[in-house]
């Protein structure tokens, strides 16, 4: 047997880990998410809308989705400048800066959600001064938004960046030298390429927050139709011993963030670009 | 190319300090000074004004060190398993061609869409009472729900794209025109994969094996669920926080999570280390 072989036509010995790895992913991944769509579609397609759609749930759904949208709004503009500011100036510390990018990445989200505890607290003078002008954050929903915040950090950066580093410099002289300003040259010269990067990156970010669970429940507690995310309430309906409940929850939004990550997918490849 | 990349990039790179740089700048990292530098500069301060004898003490508490333990020893077969699945699912995933690869493709991305507790919860499904297997894991004699194994295939689940993901990367970009040359030039596929394929993707297996790492020893609501947050069994460190924040436990609570967060911290200058290497490599 030639050893090119390996390569074009199949070998035993590559059938065999292509056997080995699709019965891992089988096993591990498929298996236990036919079983939660069993659990959900236990009841007939009626019983799960109806387990979907008391108010407790929707009140759930709706504040997981508002939350996660001003979320993806801010991610949108200041991952943009972030990404802007690493790329094109050079000032000391930008080296650490740009590590710091990651950090929500390595560190635990529940971590995350113990940070802004700490933070905004009622011992913190940031959390003091929150409670003399009478506005609640912790166990509130903009504790939520920070939470999203701190966890979704390094989507719209790592998006926006490649693309930024490959613009074509010739295109933002040319602008100038036809008396463009700075406002006019971002908007006509850099935001169209830069758009589709953007567009994806919030889109991840917005599916990413859709799933958080560690650092909202220790911010924002679990306080029915006041700041019970669909997650948290997934664990409540889990611990409270209604499986079929939560498992039509995880259904929905499992299915909606799936579709948002084929969406990104759909926007990377449209412009060409694999995100890494 | 990567020559030519730097050089325009240091073209365009901002020479002039005008009002609007200065302004975007100091935007930037006001917002990531709030989001990030200040709320752990916050639980610094906080564990501290505990006192550090108090955070070691309690840190060398029972129910810590095995939590810890726990942590590690998931983080420990997560790297292990996911290195070996890597670069062998990657392999499959780049170099064949199968009916139903691009499901497979699909299939594997699955992990980062799914809530943590739903992950726990679709276990507890499959094993708990009444589930697919529970009747063989029971003739068996295993027990998964509540116990260690099952937390492993939850953590197992939750890390599965992230070796798989850099790998896959840096296979598409390599091409197979070295590892054609090493075949003609009479490498068998196992001396090809070794001496070739292996030493193009290490970086990107490092990256993922640290990135497994940290998302393995941070992994909270799927061990939380399937494990059932047992005092010295299936507690982890992630799950110790969380029980001693309901319990009031301040030098439990913050010493754990200052240890956490000092092994992200680690992790990640590791990432970034790794990050530029790979860089530089492609």
């Amino acid at each position: 047997m030639t050893a090119s072989a390996g390569i074009a036509r199949p070998s035993r010995g590559s059938v065999a880990v292509r056997a080995a790895f699709a019965t891992y992913v089988a096993v591990l991944v498929v298996l236990p998410l036919a079983a939660l769509a069993s659990q959900a579609f236990s009841g007939g397609l009626r019983a799960l809308a109806r387990a979907i759609s008391t108010p407790l749930v929707f009140h759930a759904l709706w504040l997981t989705a508002w939350t996660a949208a001003i979320m993806a709004v801010i991610n949108a503009v200041m991952g943009t400048a972030t990404a802007w500011v690493l790329v094109r100036y050079r000032f000391a510390g930008r080296r650490m800066l740009a590590a710091l990018i990651d950090l929500p990445f390595a560190i635990p989200t529940l971590i995350a959600g113990v940070l802004l505890t700490v933070l905004l607290g009622p011992q913190s003078g940031a959390g003091g001064f929150f409670a003399r002008h009478g506005i609640r954050v912790l166990f509130a929903p903009p504790s939520i938004v920070l939470a999203l915040l701190f966890v979704t950090l390094p989507f719209v950066v790592r998006a926006v960046e490649p693309v930024l580093l490959e613009l074509d410099p010739s295109e933002e002289e040319a602008a100038r030298l036809l008396g463009a300003g700075n406002a006019t040259v971002f908007f006509r010269v850099h935001l169209p390429p830069l758009a589709p990067a953007i567009l994806s990156g919030t889109i991840r970010s917005f599916a990413r927050a859709l799933a958080e669970f560690g650092s909202v429940v220790v911010v924002a507690g679990n306080i029915p139709h006041r700041t019970l995310t669909a997650p948290v309430l997934i664990f409540g309906e889990v611990e409270g011993g209604r499986p079929a409940a939560a498992a039509a929850i995880s259904l929905v939004l499992l299915g909606t963030a799936f579709l948002l990550l084929e969406a990104a997918k759909a926007v990377d490849r449209f412009t060409g670009r694999h995100h890494g | 190319m990567v020559e030519a990349r730097s050089h325009l990039g240091e073209a365009r790179t901002q020479s002039r300090w005008t009002a609007a740089p200065v302004l975007l700048l100091a935007l930037t990292l006001a917002y990531l000074g709030v989001i990030i530098v200040l709320p752990l500069g916050a639980l610094v301060v906080r564990a501290m004004s505990l006192g550090f004898g108090n955070l070691l003490t309690a840190m060398r508490n029972a129910n810590a060190v095995h939590a810890l333990q726990v942590s590690l020893s998931l983080a420990a077969i997560a790297v292990a398993v996911n290195c070996v699945v890597g670069v062998a699912g990657a392999l499959v995933l780049v170099r064949h061609r199968f009916v139903g690869r691009r499901a497979l493709d699909a299939i594997v991305e699955l992990p980062l869409a799914i809530s943590p507790v739903a992950i726990g919860l679709t276990f507890l499904l499959l094993f708990g009472r009444g589930g697919w297997l529970a009747p063989g894991l029971a003739s068996l004699g295993v027990k998964l729900p509540f116990a260690f194994p099952g937390m492993v295939l939850a953590t197992l689940f939750v890390t599965l794209p992230y070796t798989l993901r850099e790998v896959v990367y840096v296979l598409r970009e390599i091409g197979t025109t070295e590892e054609e040359v090493a075949a003609t030039l009479g490498a068998s596929p196992i001396q090809t994969f070794v001496r070739v394929t292996l030493p193009n993707v290490r970086h990107a297996l490092g990256y993922g094996v640290l990135l497994t790492a940290a998302r393995a020893l941070g992994e909270f609501g799927a061990v939380l669920v399937i494990g059932g947050d047992i005092t010295e069994s299936t507690q982890t460190a992630t799950t110790y926080i969380y029980a001693a924040i309901e319990e009031r436990n301040a030098a439990g609570a913050y010493g754990m999570a200052l240890v956490l967060a000092a092994t992200s911290v680690g992790l990640l200058i590791g990432i970034d280390w790794l990050g530029h290497r790979r860089r530089g490599a492609a």
